[in-house]
């Protein structure tokens, strides 16, 4: 019995801890606390949005998280070890979607896969599947200069998954998309988070895109004046935007940045 | 009946002459866009001749090209500019080669390391600045007057512009694309393969060019200082001898040669970077 409980389980679990989490950088030659001393839990499967102020810190937590950049203070713990680098469990997708021209779609998507080691071919099996799922099947053998803003941000969007992380991280995903485009996309991200049972991780800046896709959001405010608080958003899914709970739960959450 | 014939006659006939009609508009497209793109070299070439046989200049200075011709064509036939060409080719094809062969790898492995790109960069400024046949002496001094000191005033002018764009293209790498295969576990061997060398083609090409356009510069002017062969030589002693149309048959070998290299390595080019001209 013990023997079964310490082995690890071989279901994805994709848990995030963080604790006493502090990140500082040198601005003009001053220390510059952009966190301090965060708590933070995210439950497997679990969808999270981040959101503040510029400069609040946002992107750097996930990019602590990503494994790009180490804490000063603190620990990130996945699954129950500790972060060290980048790692399997997780992929990220950027604001912008960091394709590479000389690669047509089927290309960029079996990227990641090649990188960790699987073959050509096995790659572009899996990366055929998760282009497919983001809807540019006919658009395979296009170079990313063919492609449009969403559809570029969608190849990105398929080669994170393509890699099948337990953890998706999302810095800004749609910041740079039209409204229209942003749209769409915030309804397929949906559809993927549900589909693929991955934990998600997203910063934005847009509260209805936080609120649209999150189960909670944790409210960073900047320089750490006060702690950081987090929101249950308990709105049936799928979500619509125009439902007085969801109307509601807009304007709590902007009071919350003091806007009304 | 016969209204039906006459209907169905010239039907037929429009699909008859519908191809000839493209073929005559596409036939018409591509003269149009001869003219706008050679259209004044022609011109040039048109004025020249008529120039030199009415008398507008001196055709001893400046005779027509059907004089030219018949002196290159001459001078091939009996063999004697084809020992010439050879050995301008040897030369500028050694340098050439040993440039790319010494200028890539290198210029790929400083544009990679910061510090040793920036111990390095004042005396590669330093060095490209002073012009290869200032130091084409010095050369002469240590290699003599051979082939050596020739193909190495080449190799050092040709050098240079390759080493600096490909250390340029390397350095111009986006970081953000570092970092994302990063993410995704790519060891320092798989960036470099996979991004440095694929984005830095571009930049190795403008590199290339510049390069070749310097071997045949070079070449020429070796060639006249202390050659007893090869084209840059035949220019001159064509000159010396009086043999002006020989002297102009040299001289458009020469430039047909430049933009021999230059098509060669455009249409490499074309074909390496496909994806970086999909959108123009």
């Amino acid at each position: 019995m013990s023997v079964v409980q310490n082995t690890r389980p071989t279901t994805r679990l994709g848990e995030v801890t963080v604790r006493d989490l502090s990140k500082s950088f040198a601005l003009n030659g001053q220390r510059l606390a952009v966190l301090r001393d965060l708590q933070l839990e995210v439950r497997s499967g679990e969808s999270l949005a981040i959101v503040g102020p510029s400069g609040c810190g946002k992107t750097t937590l996930l990019r602590v998280l990503a494994g790009l950049e180490t804490p000063d203070q603190g620990e990130v713990l996945i699954d129950g070890l500790p972060v060290k680098g980048v790692g399997t469990e997780r992929a990220i997708i950027f604001q912008e979607p960091r394709l590479l021209p000389w690669l047509t779609v089927l290309g960029n998507v079996a990227f990641g896969l090649e990188m960790r080691g699987k073959s050509k071919a096995q790659a572009e099996l899996r990366a055929r599947h998760y282009i497919r799922l983001v809807g540019l099947a006919e658009f395979e053998a296009a170079y990313p200069r063919q492609l449009s803003g969403g559809m570029a941000q969608r190849v990105g969007i398929a080669r994170a998954l393509t890699v099948q992380p337990e953890i998706l991280l999302l810095d800004e995903p749609l910041g740079a998309l039209d409204a229209m485009t942003k749209l769409t996309m915030q309804e397929e991200l949906s559809r993927i988070w549900r589909e693929e049972k991955v934990t998600m991780i997203l910063v934005t800046h847009d509260l209805e895109e936080a609120i649209y896709l999150a189960d909670r959001v944790l409210v960073l405010t900047k320089n750490g004046a006060s702690v950081p608080r987090l929101i249950d958003i308990n709105l049936a899914r799928p979500r619509d935007r125009n439902e007085s709970d969801f109307v509601a739960m807009r304007k709590r959450l902007m009071a919350e940045f003091g806007l009304h | 009946m016969t209204f039906q014939s006459i209907e169905t006659s010239s039907l037929a006939g429009s699909v008859e002459a519908s191809p000839g009609a493209t073929l005559l508009r596409r036939g018409g497209e591509i003269g149009q866009l001869a003219v706008s793109r050679y259209g004044v070299i022609f011109g040039f070439l048109a004025f020249w001749q008529v120039a030199a046989t009415v008398g507008w200049v001196n055709p001893a200075i400046f005779p027509p090209l059907d004089a030219i011709f018949v002196a290159l064509w001459k001078a091939l036939a009996s063999g004697r500019l084809v020992g010439d060409i050879a050995i301008s080719l040897q030369r500028a094809g050694i340098a050439f080669g040993a440039a790319v062969v010494v200028g890539i790898p290198l210029g790929l492995f400083m544009g990679q390391i910061r510090s040793v790109e920036r111990a390095l960069d004042p005396i590669l400024q330093l060095f490209r600045q002073t012009s290869a046949l200032a130091i084409y002496p010095v050369f002469i001094l240590f290699l003599g007057l051979g082939e050596t000191s020739k193909v190495a005033v080449i190799f050092w002018a040709t050098l240079f512009p390759l080493l600096l764009a490909t250390i340029g293209g390397v350095k111009e790498v986006d970081g953000k694309l570092i970092e994302m295969a990063r993410t995704f576990g790519a060891s320092q061997l798989a960036v470099f393969r996979r991004i440095v060398l694929p984005a830095s083609v571009p930049a190795i090409f403008v590199g290339l060019r510049l390069s070749a356009t310097t071997a045949l510069l070079l070449l020429i002017a070796a060639e006249m200082i202390g050659a007893n062969k090869g084209l840059g030589f035949q220019v001159m002693n064509a000159q010396y001898n009086f043999q002006i149309p020989l002297m102009f048959g040299a001289i458009f070998l020469l430039a047909a040669l430049g933009l021999t290299a230059n098509y060669v390595l455009v249409s490499l080019q074309r074909r390496l970077c496909r994806w970086s001209d999909i959108a123009r």
